[in-house]
């Protein structure tokens, strides 16, 4: 029976996700629009609402090719993993007190830290099954990039653990009362920020999908679906990335009382996203070496630094 | 030749791999090589050991088609060329022709002329700073420079009836007079344009990021650069002050007050920021031809040369021959080769053009700056990182309709 209710959940949040990505979407062309004196998608449905479906309708309807010399298995199944873990990932998010798929689950972050470094997966196998260079060469910078950006987040992440005392959600959001930990550990937040626009490749970290240098990185050889697929699994990324940076540091449901937790945890996380599309819009992309550079010498000495000062803090209080 | 070339790349290829390199084509439909260039790179993981470029992709015939055409229809095909700055093709031409000629072109003409081949100078650069933001990630840069170069066009659109190959420089003068409207259209843009260039500026060349990806990138010294045959923006970059409107002034160039941009390191920061000043001082000139525009006949007075005006044509018979002769004829113009060169937005762009006497040029011989830009590119490159290819491509600025006409 409560398998069965674990799944009716999951088909309903799965269902919510998509739609959440589709309009996200939208929010981000509509913003850059904004920012760069245009106007954005407008054509289909009042405001251009309805461009997420027409867009969808299109993916679908395309040729999927698959290269000659492909290994065609992996090639199929790289997209499958990719989206399949962006949202088992997502199914430990809550968006409000015990609002989740699992449950308020015991070590809540840590499993979905498991789930997300899987996401390697998708991209190493997507661009390795291609045959083609370019895809190569951009699923071999993802991968360092994510096993480099990951690093650095896992630490920032153990300071939360230790001043929560939990690596449950529910704590750690609920050690927040009075005072969130993006002024309580202000580097922190900015590590972590950092480190979730490296991990779900955005600007200026968007590296495995350079469209300059590497035509477009690791799904450069797919089309149709299954690059709707890894389209899709990167946005289900930015709404987990941005749900955690609100848990962990903005104060998650916590809020006054005249609106509901989910919608707080809903509008601090929709700032967050706001945030990544404005950087979008004003930064460009490092260079390979200096982001590798950046995330050993900089982000890790820091988040460790950072680590240690907590931890002395937590042991004397 | 190059062909013969790309035979060698094979066997090096073959020879690499041996010594774990990677050989990487890049283009001729590779988003980020501006037109169709191809680029052969050998690679050691990331660095780019050697680069050779290929390019005849976008051959057109255009040198050889313009020797069947009459002298002022040749005009439209030169056009396409280099179609960031068709008005400096249109420009080349024109004069090279008039000194064959020996024509005096009034002084509204040329003014008008100075004002519109330097808008055309900052519409080329700003596509330039629009690209090289897409090339480096930035997606903003490329909409604000647009928006700036729509402003242009409009007016292009007033002058010219065209936005994009105008062919509004005749020989003997323009090819209509400038709009009534024109007076009003030019102050407009000059009361916004300094505000939303300074948007762009500071979006670009104030970004830590990009000049991070920009500085020490695809360095030349002034000797390479000047080895290599380069001219315009790129040498200048490299420290060396030749500008073809200060060396060999043509169109009263020596009558503006305008600066010749130097950088110090020859890299690709300094390739851009020589640009974005080449943009301020353009703008000066801009005003400065607008404000001291002379009155006066837009075309030369010569009928034999240029098209007698259309009331005339109804009332005089002598005007009507004229007409006719010079629309389905031409004109001939004496025997004799001149070279001459413009600074477009790229370099000296030259046409060097032979006359038999007759209606149609023998031979038209254009030197492109951007066929020496591309061939720089393996200098430039050389120990580049993959990601700096593109960069160091966007910040040569070449135009492939040019290169390989």
């Amino acid at each position: 029976m409560e398998a069965l209710a674990v799944a009716a959940k999951s088909f309903v949040v799965i269902n919510a996700v998509l739609v959440a990505f589709a309009y996200i979407l939208l929010f981000e062309r509509k913003i850059l629009g904004w920012m760069q004196y245009r106007k954005g998608p407008n054509r289909v449905g009042p405001w251009g609402l309805l461009q997420p479906i027409a867009d969808a309708v299109k993916m679908f309807l395309k040729e999927d090719i698959i290269p000659k010399d492909a290994d065609r298995l992996v090639f199929q199944l790289a997209p499958i993993v990719s989206l399949a873990v962006a949202l088992t990932a997502f199914a430990f998010v809550p968006i409000g007190p015990g609002l989740a798929v699992v449950k308020d689950a015991d070590a809540g972050m840590l499993a979905l830290m498991a789930v997300l470094s899987l996401e390697v997966y998708g991209v190493a196998l997507g661009g390795w099954a291609s045959q083609s260079k370019y895809a190569l060469m951009g699923a071999l910078r993802s991968t360092a990039q994510l096993i480099s950006y990951e690093l650095a987040m896992g630490m920032t992440v153990l300071a939360v653990f230790i001043m929560a005392g939990s690596t449950r959600f529910d704590a750690i959001v609920a050690s927040q009362e009075g005072l969130w930990n993006i002024v309580r550990m202000p580097l922190a937040f900015l590590l972590f920020f950092i480190a979730m626009l490296a991990e779900t490749a955005r600007t200026p970290f968007d590296l495995p999908e350079s469209e300059s240098e590497l035509v477009a990185g690791y799904h450069t050889e797919y089309s149709g679906m299954r690059f709707g697929m890894f389209f899709m699994a990167e946005y289900v990324n930015l709404v987990t990335a941005t749900a955690l940076i609100t848990l962990l540091f903005l104060g998650g449901w916590l809020g006054p009382a005249f609106l509901p937790g989910w919608v707080w945890f809903l509008l601090k996380q929709s700032l967050v996203i706001f945030l990544f599309i404005w950087i979008r819009a004003t930064l460009p992309r490092f260079r390979y070496d200096r982001l590798m550079a950046f995330g050993w010498k900089v982000m890790l000495p820091l988040a460790a630094l950072n680590l240690v000062v907590y931890a002395t803090w937590a042991a004397l209080a | 030749m190059i062909r013969m070339g790309l035979k060698d790349e094979l066997q090096q290829e073959v020879a690499g791999q041996a010594q774990d390199r990677m050989t990487l084509s890049v283009g001729p439909h590779h988003p980020a090589t501006h037109g169709v260039l191809r680029l052969v790179l050998e690679l050691e993981g990331e660095t780019i050991v050697k680069a050779t470029p290929e390019h005849g992709f976008l051959h057109t015939g255009i040198e050889k088609t313009a020797e069947h055409l009459t002298w002022q229809q040749a005009i439209t095909v030169l056009d396409r060329m280099d179609y960031l700055s068709p008005l400096s093709n249109n420009l080349g031409y024109s004069l090279a022709v008039e000194k064959l000629l020996g024509i005096e072109v009034p002084p509204k003409a040329v003014w008008t002329r100075v004002l519109l081949a330097e808008l055309q100078r900052i519409s080329s650069h700003l596509v330039y700073f629009g690209t090289g933001g897409v090339d480096v990630g930035a997606m903003t840069p490329i909409f604000l420079a647009f928006d700036i170069r729509e402003m242009i066009l409009d007016i292009f659109e007033e002058v010219a009836g065209s936005r994009l190959h105008q062919s509004y420089f005749r020989i003997g003068g323009l090819q209509q007079d400038l709009p009534a409207n024109f007076n009003e259209i030019m102050r407009n843009f000059i009361k916004k344009f300094p505000e939303r260039l300074e948007e762009l500026k500071s979006l670009i060349l104030e970004n830590p990021i990009f000049i991070d990806r920009t500085k020490g990138i695809g360095k030349l010294s002034p000797e390479e650069a000047i080895a290599h045959g380069l001219t315009g923006p790129n040498l200048r970059a490299s420290g060396v002050p030749y500008d073809v409107r200060k060396a060999f002034p043509y169109c009263d160039y020596d009558k503006f007050d305008f600066e010749v941009p130097v950088g110090q390191n020859g890299d690709c920061y300094d390739r851009m920021v020589v640009r974005m000043r080449e943009i301020e001082e353009s703008f000066k000139i801009v005003q400065q031809a607008f404000e001291g525009m002379p009155e006066g006949p837009f075309r030369c007075e010569d009928r034999k040369i240029s098209l007698p005006p259309k009331a005339e044509v109804k009332q005089s018979m002598e005007a009507l021959i004229h007409h006719f002769k010079l629309v389905s004829y031409g004109f001939d113009v004496p025997p004799g080769e001149v070279y001459q060169a413009v600074e477009s937005a790229r370099g000296e762009f030259a046409v060097y053009v032979v006359s038999m006497g007759t209606n149609k040029p023998w031979r038209v011989r254009v030197r492109p700056p951007s066929f020496y830009a591309v061939h720089a590119l393996p200098a430039m490159l050389k120990n580049c990182q993959i990601a700096d290819m593109v960069v160091v491509i966007a910040a040569a600025d070449p135009v492939f309709g040019e290169v390989d006409r």
